[in-house]
Formats: C-alpha cells, sequence, structure tokens
C-alpha cells in the first residue's frame, strides 16, 4: 500500500501473488509480467499452514476436523488483513472440498472452524502473541517458519508443531518496482538482490529460516527439517487468487457472510 | 465617544485572524476535504452499502458506546481526582500528579499491550477476574477499560486549574448561610465546574472515538462484537478499498463532529448561566 502511494522501494517481496498484482494493477510500477522475471513465477521459497498446540496436545488436534469441533479455541488472524489468516481460510476450505464435500460443505465447515476463534488479530505476529503471551487458544494455525520460530524462541518445551493431512501452499513472491529503479538508476543491484535469493547460496539463508526452498539440491540437503505434508496451490484448486479474491474475500463475499453469521 | 469598531487595546486582528484561518485550513481542514472528496468518487448506493454494513454498524454501537461510557466515568473519577491534587497535601503528590499525564506521554501500543498483559487470563489481574467470570482482555470490556485509561489525564487536566481558583471561601460562605454539604457541592461546586468538566468529557470522548493503538490488542477484534470503528477503516485500506475506508471515516467525522457541537453548545450555555448566576 505504501508503495502504491509513492514511497520508493526498489523491490517488494509479500506473502501472496495478490499483493502485487495489485500493485501492478493501480499503479503501474510493476509490469503486469512480474511473474515470468524470475524462476517459478518469482516465488524463491514456499511454506505451508501448521497448527501449533501446546506441549503434549492435551486436545488431541490432529487435522483439520479436529480444529472445527465444538468447544476448541482456534486462534487465526483476520483473513482480511493478513496473508496468515487467508492461506488458513483457504487451506480450511481446500480441506472441506478435498474430502468430497461440495461448497455448501466447505462452507459449513469453515464456518464451524471460525466459530471456534475467540480473538480475530490484525496480523500474523498479534495471532501469536495471543496464543504464546496471553494463553489463549487450544491451537493457532499459522505458517509453517513462524510455528517453529515460536516453538524454538518461545519455548520447545511449551509448543507442539502439528502438520495436518492436507495444507495449501503459501508461495512468496517477489518483483522488482520497474519504474522506481529505473528512476533511480538501481534496476542493476534490484535485479541482482532479488536473483540472488534464488541462488544456492540464497536457498540456503532461506531454508536456515525454515522457508521451504525452491532448489531440489538445498531442499534435500535439509528435508529433515521439513517434513513431507501433501499441499494444493490457489491455482490449482481454487481457480486462481483472482477467483479466490472474488468469491471469499470481496466485501459481502463468503468470509464476511460467514462472519457476520458466526453461531 | 462611540466608533464603528470596537476599541481594542493591542492590533493585528486581521493578521491574527488570517493566521488562523490558514492554519486551521492546513492541519485541518484540507486533510478532512481530501476525507469527503474521495468518498464522492462513490455512488449513494456503494456509500450506503459501505457504512451501512452489519459489521460496521455493529462497530458504530461499540466505539461510539465505548467512548462516550469511558469519558462519563472518566468525569466522575476524573472529578475526585483533581479534587484530591487541588484540595489535599500528601507525601508524593507530585509523582501522583506526574502519573495523570502518563496516559498522553506513552505511545498507544504500548499502553494497548500492557493493558491486555495485565487483564489476560494469565495477567496479574486477569488471573483472578477470570474465575470470577468476569473477561476483561479480548471483549468490549476490554475496549471500555483501554478508552478509560486514555481518557483520563483529559479530564483532570481541565478541571485542575478551574478547581484552583475555586475559593474555599465560597463554600464556607454556603455553609455558614446553613447550606449542607451536598447542597454546596450541588449548587455552589458544580455550576462551577460544569463547563470544565463538559471540556474534558468532550476532550476525552473525541480522543476515545479516534483511539486505535491501544484498543487493538485488548479487543479481540470478534465480528459483531468487539471490533472498534477505526479497526473497519484500516481493514478496508488493508484490502485496498480507499473510498469504502474513507466513507466509514466520513461518517465518524460527522457523528463526532455533531456530538462535539452539542457538548460545546452545553458548555457554553452552562457558563452563561453559571455568568447571570453571579
Amino acid at each position: 500500500m505504501s508503495v502504491i502511494n509513492g514511497l520508493e522501494a526498489d523491490v517488494v517481496t509479500m506473502n501472496q501473488a495478490p499483493d502485487i498484482d495489485i500493485i501492478a494493477a493501480r499503479s503501474k510500477l510493476v509490469s503486469a509480467d512480474w511473474r515470468k522475471r524470475f524462476p517459478h513465477d518469482a516465488t524463491p521459497y514456499t511454506t505451508t499452514i501448521v497448527f501449533l498446540v501446546r506441549k503434549g496436545n492435551p486436545k488431541q488436534i490432529k487435522d483439520w476436523d479436529d480444529l472445527a469441533k465444538a468447544g476448541m479455541q482456534v486462534i487465526v488472524p483476520n483473513p482480511k488483513t493478513s496473508g496468515n489468516g487467508r492461506y488458513t481460510y483457504l487451506a480450511a476450505w481446500g480441506h472441506a472440498l478435498q474430502k468430497g464435500g461440495k461448497e455448501a460443505a466447505a462452507r459449513e465447515f469453515v464456518s464451524k472452524l471460525f466459530g471456534n476463534v475467540p480473538v480475530l488479530d490484525g496480523g500474523g505476529r498479534g495471532a501469536t502473541t495471543t496464543f504464546t503471551q496471553r494463553s489463549v487458544g487450544d491451537a493457532l494455525v499459522t505458517f509453517e517458519n513462524e510455528a517453529i520460530l515460536i516453538a524454538r524462541e518461545v519455548g520447545a518445551d511449551q509448543f507442539d508443531v502439528i502438520y495436518p493431512s492436507l495444507s495449501i501452499e503459501a508461495a512468496a513472491p517477489v518483483a522488482v518496482v520497474d519504474k522506481v529503479v529505473d528512476n533511480r538508476g538501481t534496476r542493476k543491484q534490484a535485479e541482482a538482490y532479488l536473483a540472488f535469493l534464488f541462488s544456492p547460496a540464497g536457498q540456503e539463508i532461506i531454508a536456515n529460516h525454515h522457508y521451504r526452498p525452491r532448489d531440489p539440491a538445498v531442499f534435500k540437503k535439509y528435508a529433515e527439517r521439513f517434513p513431507a505434508i501433501k499441499t494444493f496451490t490457489v491455482e490449482a484448486q481454487l481457480g486462481g487468487w483472482e477467483n479466490a479474491q472474488k468469491t471469499h474475500f470481496a466485501d459481502g463475499a463468503l468470509l464476511d457472510q460467514i462472519m457476520v453469521n458466526r453461531r | 465617544m462611540s466608533r464603528a469598531t470596537t476599541f481594542r487595546v493591542l492590533p493585528g486582528f486581521n493578521l491574527s485572524l488570517g493566521y488562523t484561518l490558514t492554519y486551521l485550513s492546513l492541519i485541518v481542514l484540507i486533510p478532512m476535504a481530501a476525507v469527503f472528496l474521495t468518498t464522492f468518487s462513490l455512488t449513494f448506493e456503494q456509500f450506503w452499502a459501505a457504512i451501512s454494513a452489519p459489521r460496521v454498524v455493529a462497530s458504530y454501537k461499540l466505539s461510539f458506546g465505548a467512548s462516550l461510557l469511558a469519558a462519563a466515568i472518566n468525569t466522575v473519577f476524573g472529578l475526585m481526582l483533581a479534587w484530591s491534587l487541588v484540595r489535599y497535601s500528601f507525601p508524593g503528590k507530585r509523582i501522583v500528579d506526574a502519573l495523570v499525564d502518563l496516559p498522553f506521554a506513552l505511545p498507544t501500543a504500548v499502553a494497548g499491550i500492557a493493558l491486555t498483559a495485565l487483564y489476560a487470563k494469565n495477567g496479574w489481574l486477569g488471573q483472578y477476574l477470570e474465575p470470577l467470570g468476569i473477561k476483561v482482555a479480548f471483549t468490549p470490556l476490554g475496549v471500555l477499560v483501554a478508552l478509560i485509561f486514555i481518557g483520563l489525564p483529559f479530564v483532570v487536566r481541565t478541571v485542575q486549574p478551574v478547581l484552583a481558583d475555586l475559593e474555599t471561601e465560597l463554600e464556607e460562605a454556603a455553609a455558614s448561610l446553613g447550606a449542607r454539604r451536598w447542597q454546596t457541592f450541588r449548587l455552589v461546586i458544580v455550576p462551577i465546574l460544569l463547563p470544565a468538566l463538559l471540556t474534558g468529557f468532550a476532550l476525552a470522548f473525541a480522543r476515545a472515538v479516534g483511539e486505535y493503538g491501544s484498543v487493538i490488542f485488548i479487543a479481540g477484534n470478534i465480528p459483531m462484537v468487539s471490533e472498534i470503528t477505526p479497526l473497519m477503516i484500516i481493514t478496508k485500506l488493508e484490502q485496498y478499498d480507499y473510498t469504502g475506508a474513507t466513507a466509514i471515516a466520513s461518517v465518524m467525522l460527522i457523528l463526532s463532529f455533531a456530538l462535539l457541537l452539542v457538548i460545546n453548545g452545553l458548555q457554553a450555555w452552562t457558563q452563561k448561566r453559571g455568568e447571570k448566576g453571579d
């Protein structure tokens, strides 16, 4: 948003593609074909959505269905304001569809899950604080790297990371802000920085921060850090981001209806 | 001798009025105008849809309701505080006096985090309150607590100087004329303090309506329950819906302005009444 309003950034790195699409569409600062500039649709790494539960998993939370059970308290940030919340919402939706459900069933399932959310923070870190510092909730649904970070930083003796049977692939897109770099004459540096993210050295750093690197060799090297998990993408399963935005997150769309009619 | 214009001791009326208008325009009017102008790019239907969505309406109720209640509570307790600070001397008075200003100085996010840590179920106060069935953090009650916190200095600081000017002789005179304590308070002290109390109330209210930082941490932000209006605006901005955000902002502006106008009118009225009584 700051970039659209004129903050002079050379590069943008987001956690979901629509954020860059919107810069391209609204301000033309980034060219519309930004996905083609770097490998893997300009996403140097991915992560996924997992659960963080209290040590020993007292509520026996194993999969998405457990989160939607009556009486469970689940901490998820607001899908309207956080990429984290969006991916969680879409992952839950995808899970319900994959079980053979139709849209009505998915809607029912996601309503139940969000009905179990006692505190709706604006962003991922806020949700983390609510879960870890305020001891609210039985499970925190968040990015894998965040979950591992919490388990390590806040105390490995307090939390367990749980991998559900199916989750969503969250690819982090990057782009050069064309107009800004051309004005400032920094295109070379900006492109070199982003290209570095895709290099083996860059991928190593990425893996060290518990994001899943794209480079197969680096991924293999750190494979024990990244348990196998079945994931789907927004593009393959939910008709792409534009469609997801329209059906789920736009004003008055499914998410709003679900939130207003929470039980 | 009669003159067409009133005689003023100090010159420069034109200059100061010009300065006032320019300054107000730059600092207040132009940004406000920008809000309304952005709103005008919506059709009436879009505008109405943005400002009358159930979640947004629920947030007006919470924002304005909690702000009015917080300002009212602050008026009562702020008066008590100001009274103690003016009328009595006690050890540590200067420190207490300085403490009153703390909510002004503290970054609001810090206040919000501190209050949440205090009232959460594992917090110092929360651990005793929750077993009693009183949930403060992540409920509308938490919103109220945060708004009381940030609004307190406004009442104390507006009432304090008036109270300091209020001579105890007035109360003694009332007492010597046979007034009972309650009568002295109600008929002598309150009328004098009322304009200042109303100003304090208005300031505390205005601050509370616009407050974001401290509330957001303690509110829980549950749709239809504990979402404040500024959060609805931020939510719209996060979705790149600038016009929707300004539509809600303009409703807030108009409602706040109307309420402040009423309070200021009341204040002017009580002041006039007070002067007539003299």
